[in-house]
């Protein structure tokens, strides 16, 4: 069934809290428009959330939705995706959410391959409860739980989903809209996870985090837009050019190497050892930062693994029939008299035929 | 008439036990089984703490326990007698395998002479056999080799066994047929044990003396042998046909209660959905997400496994949303003991989370009850939109019992229809509750013109958005909780076993799986002449309507439980009634003696009774 949807019909009557020049407004409205842009019935979309500022999302959402608890989105979903593979299961979550107290449900999602967008907002900071350190702030931010610098060391969310072997593994900018949108389209599509992080802007507790992403000067020398099928250059003018070198991807003049030797981009890749050295060249947004789909592969959703195992069991065995079931391990029959009469399943004896002669 | 199993945990004691049990039940004897594992699996051969045992008590009568002291003890080794002498009846039978009692096994056993040779036997019927080499030469042209020869001594055990209690012999020829069906050598082999340990007790003549248990009058009807954890598996399939909805279970391996994932995962041609999450919040976190996709939701674990829930369940609670939570109690505090039962988690799940969230709780009093139970968990999940915890323990989850078997057709419908239309003028509210019940609707995805937001914030009443407002905060935990309360008028009032047309001088309320040590010691006390009374109770949260009322009409109340005093503390704090307690924490069910024995004491032997009256 289509239907022809507007934005609006994706607006919930709740405000939005979120503080003015948020990038969560910027992402609500590259997913509203997006969804409205498919046709497909609202109601054949949930969202599910943990706890954190993006975590409000599906609050705004016209479409069924869970907020639940910090960290466990992804296994809240799971149990939707696995049960009714005919919806549209999104996760939102943040960098403390997914990285930090929900990390174990985040890796596992991704292995198993359920068919979830999970749309990673990283801010790099705490927001909600007021601006601590999270797992990808920089080493030594200094935050208010961390006055002296933080000495953590931040994960790389891309390297991280890679190492899970998550099937579709992208990166977008929250103030791109048309890079999002583009990145959304090709998440939707896939079957399996997909796992997007998004540079989101928490101008209250990390402004310009992404400056050098974002910034009009900066993101022309920094933005490394990953295309399929393309050799790897960026610079206002391609003067960069990126190379694999003992394994590792590096960053060179373009004019200084054999225009072979430029890596050309290719998602679809099985292994995923190039993209995780793509993902390995940066460390946060702090210089040149590549962007776009790092990998997308196919593998079998695990709800259809499971449709599948459902689907022959009943093939071979037939629909289940509890009255069968529940005498499946053997029955016998007690007459009026009390006694043992006659034995049903397993080829147990009657009664007398006990062999004690 | 009580047998226990024991050997080393590779010894086979339980596939033996098991077997043994098998045979009885389709003789027709009533029975009852106790497993006891060792607490580490790979606890050293030889020593004490690497013994397992089964016990089964077979009877011509309705029997309730797995029995107090074995009449008969299976010794395959000096560390299974060491562990299990103490327990025997004086003048019971001894059958030990005496090829085990070598100095190395003794040693390991702590023993500085050989119990077989210093006399301090001599109180009891010694059967000695020597079944290692009677079990290799037994098998020795089935084909097996090496250290498999030796493992078909169990069945050698069991064989003797057979004779000894005039078992029926095809059940166990049959299930080794079966069960090996891959491996024939090792079929041949073990039938070929079994065969000449019943042939051992044939011909020799230290065994000469036969015992007799006749089958037992039970109500007419069809029976299978069934332990815990399979009857609410088969339970839960069976409340999810009853509820017209696909079963999904999202659960973490955890003991005792794996065997329930086990048993669900065998069924995916009922459409069952088993899900093996990858810790104990992602398994009830994909249980809310089932649920709110529109499923019969249900997640089981143990005591340490449902604490992790803890946080979970109250967001269950708080959206209302249908979820079964099955506790398979073992002994705690954490780790503790994880193959011993214990009563020990009930104010856990009364009172364990955060925030005003009372749930209801129920309890499974037997292995086959648990049947019953899981469809009725589930009934009042769906019915009033609530979590409910169910509460098992590991005596039940692996202990068995003759169970009638139930016409299916005649399941109760618990179905709830899924919300499909807009409840008001404003459109779907999501909060607005039914009058009756107080439940709210459950709609779910894919329902065009219902899509709607719930989550763990404080919602507005009716409509479900957020709030943060006092009074709908005080109103909506009150509803909550009020919903929950008026369960206590959907449930069976308590019914008491009442021994006289009066009330009489002492009522045992019990829960859970004392169940069966109640009754037979209640049964003893009132052959012994007291007038002595039973209720039992499945609804620990809310209580049953009338429990109040019949607690009243008692002087004496005894609350005996496997944990140190639960439901005594509940029973007090809601009725101001000064009930009294009788308390075990050992990780073993109680002896039948042991109620019987405070029965006495608090009523004074029934000879000083009958005086008296
Ligand atoms: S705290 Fe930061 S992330 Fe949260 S709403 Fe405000 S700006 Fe956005």
């Amino acid at each position: 069934m289509t239907v022809t949807h507007t934005r609006a019909d994706f607006q919930t009557d709740q405000e939005v809290r979120w503080c003015p020049g948020c990038g969560d407004y910027t992402i609500l409205a590259s997913v509203q428009n997006f969804l409205a842009s498919l046709n497909r019935p609202r109601e054949q979309f949930v969202f599910v959330s943990g706890i954190g500022c993006s975590s409000r999302f599906p609050y705004y959402m016209n479409t069924y939705g869970i907020h639940s608890i910090h960290g466990r989105a992804p296994a809240v979903a799971t149990g939707i995706a696995l049960t009714r593979p005919d919806l549209s299961v999104w996760v939102i979550t943040g960098d403390g959410d997914a990285l930090s107290i929900g990390g174990n449900h985040l890796i596992h999602a991704m292995r198993r391959n359920v068919n979830l967008k999970i749309l990673l907002f990283n801010n790099q900071i705490y927001g909600l409860t007021k601006g601590q350190y999270s797992p990808t702030s920089e080493p030594g931010k200094r935050t208010k739980s961390s006055p002296h610098g933080s000495i953590d060391h931040p994960f790389n969310p891309i390297s991280l989903a890679l190492g899970a072997e998550a099937t579709f593994v992208a990166r977008t900018l929250d103030m791109d809209r048309e890079h999002t949108t583009e990145i959304l389209q090709a998440a939707y599509e896939h079957e399996g996870t997909a796992f997007i992080e998004i540079y989101q802007n928490c101008n209250v507790f990390n402004d310009k985090a992404f400056i050098q992403l974002t910034g009009k000067e900066e993101r022309v020398h920094n933005r490394i837009n990953l295309e399929a099928g393309k050799p790897i250059t960026f610079g206002p003018n391609g003067e960069k050019a990126v190379v694999l070198e003992g394994g590792e991807a590096k960053i060179v003049d373009t004019a200084a190497v054999d225009p072979g030797r430029i890596l050309v981009h290719d998602p679809t890749r099985s292994d995923p050892t190039v993209a995780f050295a793509l993902s390995r060249l940066s460390h946060g947004p702090y210089g040149p930062t590549p962007l776009g789909i790092f990998r997308k592969v196919r593998r079998p959703t695990y709800e259809s693994l499971l449709d599948h195992q459902v689907a022959t069991a009943i093939a071979k065995q037939g629909p289940g029939d509890l009255a069968t079931l529940i005498r499946s391990h053997g029955t016998w029959t007690v007459d009026a008299n009390g006694h043992a009469v006659e034995a049903g399943a397993n080829g147990a004896p009657k009664a007398g035929s006990n062999g004690a002669g | 008439m009580v047998i226990r199993f024991a050997g080393d945990s590779g010894d086979g004691m339980q596939v033996a036990g098991a077997r043994f049990t098998a045979a009885s039940a389709t003789f027709g004897n009533d029975l009852a089984t106790l497993p006891s594992f060792p607490a580490e699996i790979r606890a050293p051969a030889g020593t004490l703490p690497g013994v397992s045992s089964f016990q089964v008590q077979i009877a011509d009568f309705d029997i309730l326990t797995a029995g107090d002291a074995p009449d008969c003890l299976v010794a395959m080794n000096p560390a299974a007698l060491k562990k299990n002498l103490p327990d025997l009846k004086p003048g019971g039978t001894v059958i030990v395998n005496t090829e085990a009692f070598d100095e190395r096994n003794l040693a390991k056993a702590g023993y500085e002479t050989n119990p077989l040779e210093d006399g301090s036997l001599q109180s009891y019927r010694l059967i000695q056999v020597p079944m290692e080499s009677l079990t290799k030469e037994a098998v020795k042209d089935t084909g097996v080799s090496g250290r498999d020869v030796l493992r078909s001594k169990n069945f050698f055990a069991l064989g003797l066994l057979a004779w000894l209690f005039n078992r029926p012999t095809e059940p166990t020829i049959e299930w080794c047929e079966q069960k090996f069906k891959n491996k024939p050598e090792v079929a041949a082999a073990n039938i070929a044990a079994f065969k000449a340990g019943y042939n051992f007790g044939i011909t020799t003549d230290a065994t000469r003396v036969t015992f007799e248990v006749k089958p037992a009058t039970l109500p007419p009807g069809t029976y299978t042998n069934v332990t815990g954890n399979i009857a609410l598996a088969w339970g839960l399939i069976a409340a999810a046909q009853a509820a017209d909805l696909p079963l999904f279970y999202g659960t973490y391996p955890i003991t005792p209660a794996s065997d329930i994932l086990h048993e669900l995962s065998r069924h995916r041609n009922f459409g069952v959905k088993t899900f093996q999450a990858e810790d104990e919040i992602a398994a009830i976190g994909s249980t809310i997400g089932a649920a709110f996709a529109g499923n019969l939701a249900v997640t089981g674990s143990s005591g340490p496994g449902i604490a992790l829930k803890s946080e979970a369940i109250s967001l269950a609670f708080m959206t209302e949303l249908p979820l079964v939570v099955v506790n398979v109690q073992r002994a705690g505090p954490s780790t503790g003991m994880p193959t011993k039962p214990e009563q020990s988690d009930l104010l856990f799940s009364l009172y364990g989370r955060h925030g005003e969230s009372p749930v209801p709780v129920l309890a499974i009093a037997s292995p086959s009850d648990a049947f019953d139970a899981a469809i009725e968990a589930a009934r009042i999940a769906l019915k009033y939109m609530t979590p409910v915890i169910l509460l098992s323990d590991n005596h039940i989850a692996n202990g068995s019992e003759p169970w009638r078997l139930p016409d299916v057709d005649e399941l109760p419908d618990i179905s709830v229809p899924f919300a499909t239309v807009p409840n008001s003028e404003k459109g779907f509210l999501p909060y607005l509750r039914d009058f009756e019940t107080f439940s709210r609707p459950w709609a779910i995805p894919g329902t065009p013109g219902l899509e709607h937001r719930i989550g763990g914030l404080e919602k507005e009443a009716n409509t479900g958005n957020v709030s943060y407002d006092p009074d709908n905060h005080q109103l909506m935990t009150d509803s909550r909780a009020w919903k929950v309360a008026t369960i206590a008028n959907d449930i069976p009032p308590v019914e008491v076993d009442q021994a006289g047309d009066e009330p009489g001088d002492l009522l045992i309320l019990g829960w859970g799986s004392t169940f069966g040590a109640i009754k037979a010691a209640v049964r003893r006390a009132r052959n012994a002449g007291h007038a002595v009374d039973h209720a039992h109770l499945r609804y620990l949260n809310p209580f049953p309507a009338n429990l109040g009322e019949v607690l009243r009409r008692y002087e004496r109340i005894l609350i005996p439980e496997l944990n140190s005093g639960h439901l005594l503390r509940l029973v007090r704090a809601e009725f101001l009634i000064p009930a009294i307690g009788l308390n075990k924490i050992a990780g073993e069910p109680f002896r039948i003696a042991e109620i019987e024995a405070r029965i006495d004491e608090i009523l004074g032997e029934p000879a000083q009774v009958a005086a008296r009256r």
